[in-house]
């Protein structure tokens, strides 16, 4: 048995696969084909959820993407897959499908939270806004946690998302977004006139509003086996893609379209090789918008009460699904297409208690139909209240005029006030929007990206007009139009004309405007008495329109209410703006395969292998792994690092310095070019020579540094901070390309091509030496700052005396496929001399004993050369260079610039925390006048003692003066220095 | 996602292989080192930032890495042509207005011109 209400020879899933299924523990049947909530009604069930704010019992409103209410938990295992606010109304149904209500407790039939409906008085528009104002510190501690408690829909799943999430792009010619009438006849003409097409649906199966459009004839043909024709027409052409389940959710500039596909949420047992969804970013030649209308709801009171739906849902229940809402079904409709309902509901042998309809005089061949099957029409008459507990029992009718009110039993009540065209792409693609007061809606007017609307989107009213548009639209769209496309000859189908938006009259206090969000026509009004002018403070005062469905149902008659109260026509309220995405999407639909591990690239060096293998802890730097600190058994951080300096300076350190930028700058205009990029002089500087160079911005600050070596008159090898590599690479581009075209030079990244092993130590040369193949590295052939192209161990070489630590040092560059066999070997020769790899913390400390900077610690982008203390860098004697004008602004050479110095705390043993503030004077009221801070602080194991670098303004004028870091708990007394803490000389260099 | 011609590919391609890079047409004076600071301040600080036609950078950073100017409707994102950094300004049609939904149904093509229609006399 599929459900007591699945009428014999109704619907088209029978005879089908019973399906099994479960719906807050109850075990059902379904039919193969099913949605939830078609499958649901089947088995008489209509009370499914309960509503956001009043907690009101709520059944189906519609049959799709529309639905307010009937949103539900689908659990698919134990674990992890638990997906909230799902509708019914689309969810299709497999084998063991469970489904919890969500948003009551203890039970849907028995909810506490409906106490909220009796407080309904206490809880009007604006209520939040106006009762959690005070005391102030309540929001915070009592109020906030508390709604936060007792709001939201469905509940987020606690553990991370187990399914894949596939990605597509897609060019076609044409786009044809939704898949009724309209689109399927916009792609045939386009496919078959040579265009390529991708036609979209966000159902399980083509045909749109041809599933329950009983009154459509194509050529002799009924409306679904058209539509199923067609299809198959479309299948079977090698230019067409056919997308169902797919959301067409946002449109994009160029026509760029995105979509979201299910995949697999229809399926009992997904393979695994299955996306979840899919993302779709399609480019469309032209898009075709043949996204339909959204049928809305009468405005009365009670109209929320289970059983109280869309005539369209009622229809496409019955006729799709073979599923009947009811047995006594009434209806409540001022527009045509309600009739069609009951017209339909009355010839399968249901019976219609009475066809309500506010207008005096409703097309005439309706009334005479009606009343030709036997159905009692009330004309002029309006539904002015309901009964019911979970699921509506009867409706109060009443003539408009006046006149004596009379109770229908019923137990399904089909509504129908007209029909809203779905903008929300067309909006969305930037192209307006106006209001034509004959069809009472906004439509599409001019257009802003190639894109045509055609059908009910476009407000066409009946099928001949529809399919006419869209054979044009497809035919038009397409890249040839050489040959005309075979139309249908003979059409005809139902009229949705009529309805209006808004409440007439007077209609209580709960006729509900938007079902999710509890927004009544009273909440309207009242919003507007309060002062709300704007249709957007009316949205935000009230919550319309701003739940899951984001208002497909409720905007209109939200807006025709304002209007109607503040005495001025639709178009001068204004309409709310479509935003992206349509339906609710995924995360994971838009992060795809973006996450975890794929979510950036990790960078390893050359060698990281042999760092992993001697221990080392890695740290993130951009998006390189660098070795931070290699400990021993037994060695935390601190005993580690201060181990590794210790013996860089006693013996020496091996230490990786791959990551570093490097550019090589060629041609015959090199140094001139080098002029112009740093502030340094290089047309001087020999061959085999090195420099410490300063990169500036246009406005005077320190933009990156490093050392550069010229390793002939045309050559120069560059390297650049890690951080900065790519940036300063673009930064050398944009000047050469754009300002100094004229300049004969290449620029090549080799920071991937040269892996860097730095020696640095007293043992340095003692490590190299018997290593290094052709260069002589004796202090005087190789002093401190130059460079050799040689070999090492039989691979070339470029072979740097510089240093980053103090010490006498050495840079090897070698072709990155050796680097880590060139590592190994260097290693295992420094061993012998006592040597030990240090990772970036000892690099840190070790260049601060020596007071060298680092841009972007030391530096923040308002640092000069001058205030790091690096005036001495810049050519006296250059016309110009990149920051020439900056460093001559006013402020940048005035008095009161923050200067870099050392600092030394009284407590030796006090290591300050950098980023920690300095002041004159610790007994100053708060807040205090902050005169520096502190850029780089460490224990130092070579000073026994802690040391810091800070930015404290005019500082280079306090040497010797004492200054104070006030922290939470202490204040923290501090001398200024000098920059270097060791060897001031500089004579280790030299070694 | 835009779709950008990168003039020196001649190529229609997508915007992730580009970077912005400001706006075009403010030259670097060549005597920086001795302009008056409100000089300074006028290139370097100050930008026109027009609702409707700019006249803005780019580089076609992950293609050919070379520089080239745009010209790009702020209001719809339409890109009315891009030329190669260097080139002279180009002449741009009457564009009338720029507001949302100003341009009718243009074909895509048709968008991104291969060559600026006309040269002008701007630096």
């Amino acid at each position: 048995m599929t459900g007591a209400y699945r009428i014999a020879g109704a619907g088209r899933l029978m005879p089908g696969r019973a399906v099994p299924f479960s719906f807050d523990g109850r075990a059902m049947q379904g039919v193969e084909g099913d949605t939830l909530a078609s499958a649901l009604i089947a088995n008489g069930v209509h009370l499914v959820g309960r509503s956001f704010k009043y907690h009101r019992p709520r059944g189906f409103l519609s049959a799709g993407a529309e639905e307010p209410n009937a949103l539900v938990e689908i659990r698919r295992d134990a674990t992890g897959r638990r997906t909230p606010n799902v509708r019914a109304t689309q969810q299709e149904i497999y084998d063991g499908l469970e489904a919890v209500s969500q948003n009551r407790w203890p039970s849907l039939s028995f909810d506490v939270g409906a106490v909220n409906d009796l407080m309904s008085p206490f809880f009007p528009a604006g209520f939040y806004y106006k009762t959690f104002m005070w005391p102030r510190w309540a929001w915070k501690h009592l109020y906030e946690p508390n709604i936060r408690a007792a709001a939201g829909l469905g509940k987020a799943p606690k553990e991370p998302d187990p399914d894949r999430y596939g990605a597509r792009f897609a060019h076609c010619d044409v786009l044809v977004v939704g898949g009724g009438a309209a689109g399927l006849a916009a792609a045939l003409a386009a496919a078959e006139s040579g265009a390529s097409v991708i036609l979209a649906d966000e159902q399980a199966e083509f045909g749109g509003a041809l599933r329950y459009e009983t009154g459509a004839s194509i050529d002799g043909q009924a409306g679904w086996p058209w539509a199923k024709a067609t299809v198959a027409r479309l299948a079977a052409m090698k230019n067409v893609r056919l997308l169902t389940r797919a959301t067409a959710f946002g449109y994009y500039a160029q026509n760029m379209v995105a979509m979201a596909e299910r995949v697999t949420d229809h399926l009992a047992a997904p393979h695994s090789d299955l996306p979840r969804e899919r993302l779709w970013q399609v480019r469309a030649r032209r898009v075709v918008l043949a996204t339909g209308a959204i049928e809305r709801h009468m405005v009365f009171k009670g109209n929320d009460r289970p059983g109280v739906m869309l005539a369209s849902a009622g229809r496409t229940f019955f006729s799709h699904y073979g599923a009947a809402v009811g047995r006594r079904v009434g209806v409540y409709t001022s527009s045509d297409s309600g009739w069609q309902a009951a017209l339909d509901f009355k010839r399968a042998g249901i019976h219609v208690a009475a066809i309500v309809d506010p207008r005096p005089e409703p097309p005439a061949d309706l009334v005479e139909a009606a009343k030709a099957v036997g159905i009692e029409v009330l004309l002029g008459h309006e539904v002015i209240d309901t009964s019911g507990r979970l699921r509506v029992a009867s409706m109060s009718v009443r003539p408009i005029k006046g006149g004596r009110e009379r109770s229908i039993v019923v137990d399904a009540l089909l509504t129908s006030a007209g029909w809203t065209p779905s903008l929300h792409l067309f909006s969305q693609s930037r192209g307006r929007v106006e209001y034509v007061p004959e069809k009472r809606n906004f439509l599409p007017s001019k257009h802003a990206q190639d894109c045509v609307s055609v059908g009910a989107c476009n407000g066409t009213e009946n099928l001949e007009a529809t399919l006419a548009e869209a054979f044009a639209a497809g035919e038009h769209a397409s890249l040839k139009a050489a040959k005309p496309v075979a139309r249908p000859e003979k059409v005809s189908g139902e009229s949705w004309s009529g309805g209006a938006a808004g409440a007439a009259g007077h209609v209580g206090k709960k006729a509900f405007i938007d079902f999710q969000n509890d927004v009544t026509a009273k909440d309207i009004r009242q919003a507007v008495r309060e002062g709300m002018r704007s249709i957007e403070h009316v949205k935000r005062f009230t919550t319309n329109g701003m739940a899951t469905d984001q208002g497909k149902t409720s905007n209109l008659h939200g807006l025709a209410i304002a209007a109607e109260m503040l005495g001025k026509p639709i178009p001068e309220v204004g309409l709310t703006t479509f935003r992206a995405p349509y339906t609710p999407v995924s995360f994971g639909t838009i992060v795809g395969h973006a996450k975890g591990p794929l979510f950036d690239p990790t960078r390893r060096t050359a060698m990281h292998a042999a760092a992993v293998a001697a221990g080392a802890v890695f740290e993130d730097v951009g998006q390189w792994k660098r070795a931070w600190y290699f400990p021993r058994k037994g060695e935390d951080m601190h005993a580690a690092v201060d181990r590794e300096c210790l013996t860089v300076r006693k013996a020496a350190g091996i230490f990786d310095a791959s990551t570093l930028g490097k550019i090589e700058v060629v041609g015959p205009d090199a140094a001139a070019f080098m002029e112009l990029l740093y502030t340094n002089p290089w047309q001087k500087l020999e061959p085999g020579r090195c420099r410490y160079g300063i990169m500036l911005r246009e406005d005077g600050f320190i933009y990156d540094d490093g050392v550069v070596g010229r390793l002939a008159a045309d050559r120069f090898h560059v390297t650049t901070t890690t951080g900065g590599a790519a940036r300063v690479m673009n930064h050398m581009e944009d000047y050469l390309q754009t300002e100094f075209p004229h300049l004969k030079v290449w620029l090549s990244s080799i920071s991937e091509q040269w892996a860097v092993i730095a020696v640095q130590g007293p043992k340095s040369r003692d490590i190299l030496a018997p290593l290094v193949e052709g260069i002589d590295i004796s202090d005087s052939a190789m002093p401190h700052m130059s460079v050799r192209e040689g070999s090492i161990l039989g691979v070339p070489t470029r072979l740097f005396r510089m240093s980053f630590t103090g010490e006498r040092g050495f840079e090897v560059n070698v072709p990155a496929d050796f680097g880590q066999a060139v590592w190994e070997a260097i290693a295992a020769e420094g061993a012998k001399h006592g040597a030990v790899p240090y990772g970036t913390e000892a690099m840190h400390v070790l260049r601060a004993e020596k007071g060298y900077i680092i841009v972007g610690q030391e530096t923040d982008g308002t640092v000069t050369p001058d205030d790091a203390g690096l005036s001495w860098a810049i050519g006296k004697a250059k016309t110009d260079f990149v920051g020439i004008g900056g460093l001559k602004r006013p402020d940048l050479v005035g008095k009161g610039r923050k200067q870099l110095v050392g600092l030394r705390t009284r407590d030796p043993k006090i290591v300050l925390e950098e980023g920690a503030q300095i002041v004159a004077d610790p007994k100053q009221q708060v807040p205090m006048t902050m005169i520096g801070h502190v850029t780089s602080s460490y224990w130092s194991a070579n000073c026994n003692r802690s040391i810091a670098l800070a930015l404290v303004t005019d500082g280079r004028a306090k040497m010797g003066q004492t200054l104070y870091v006030p922290m939470p708990k202490r204040v923290i007394e501090v001398e200024v220095t000098g920059t270097v803490f060791i060897d001031e000389k500089g004579e280790r260099l030299n070694g | 996602m835009l779709l950008i011609r990168c003039p020196w590919c001649e190529e229609d391609l997508p915007e992730l292989e580009f970077r912005h890079a400001g706006e075009a047409h403010i030259a670097r004076p060549t005597n920086l080192a001795s302009i008056p600071d409100a000089d300074f301040e006028k290139f370097f600080f100050i930008r026109s930032n027009p609702k409707g036609i700019v006249f803005e950078r780019w580089r076609h950073v992950h293609g050919c890495a070379r520089f080239f100017n745009a010209v790009r409707d702020t209001v719809s994102d339409r890109f009315v042509t891009t030329y190669k950094a260097g080139e002279a300004r180009p002449v741009l049609p009457a564009v009338g207005d720029t507001g949302p939904a100003a341009h009718g149904n243009v074909e895509p093509k048709k968008l991104n011109v291969r060559k600026p229609a006309a040269r002008g006399n701007g630096k």
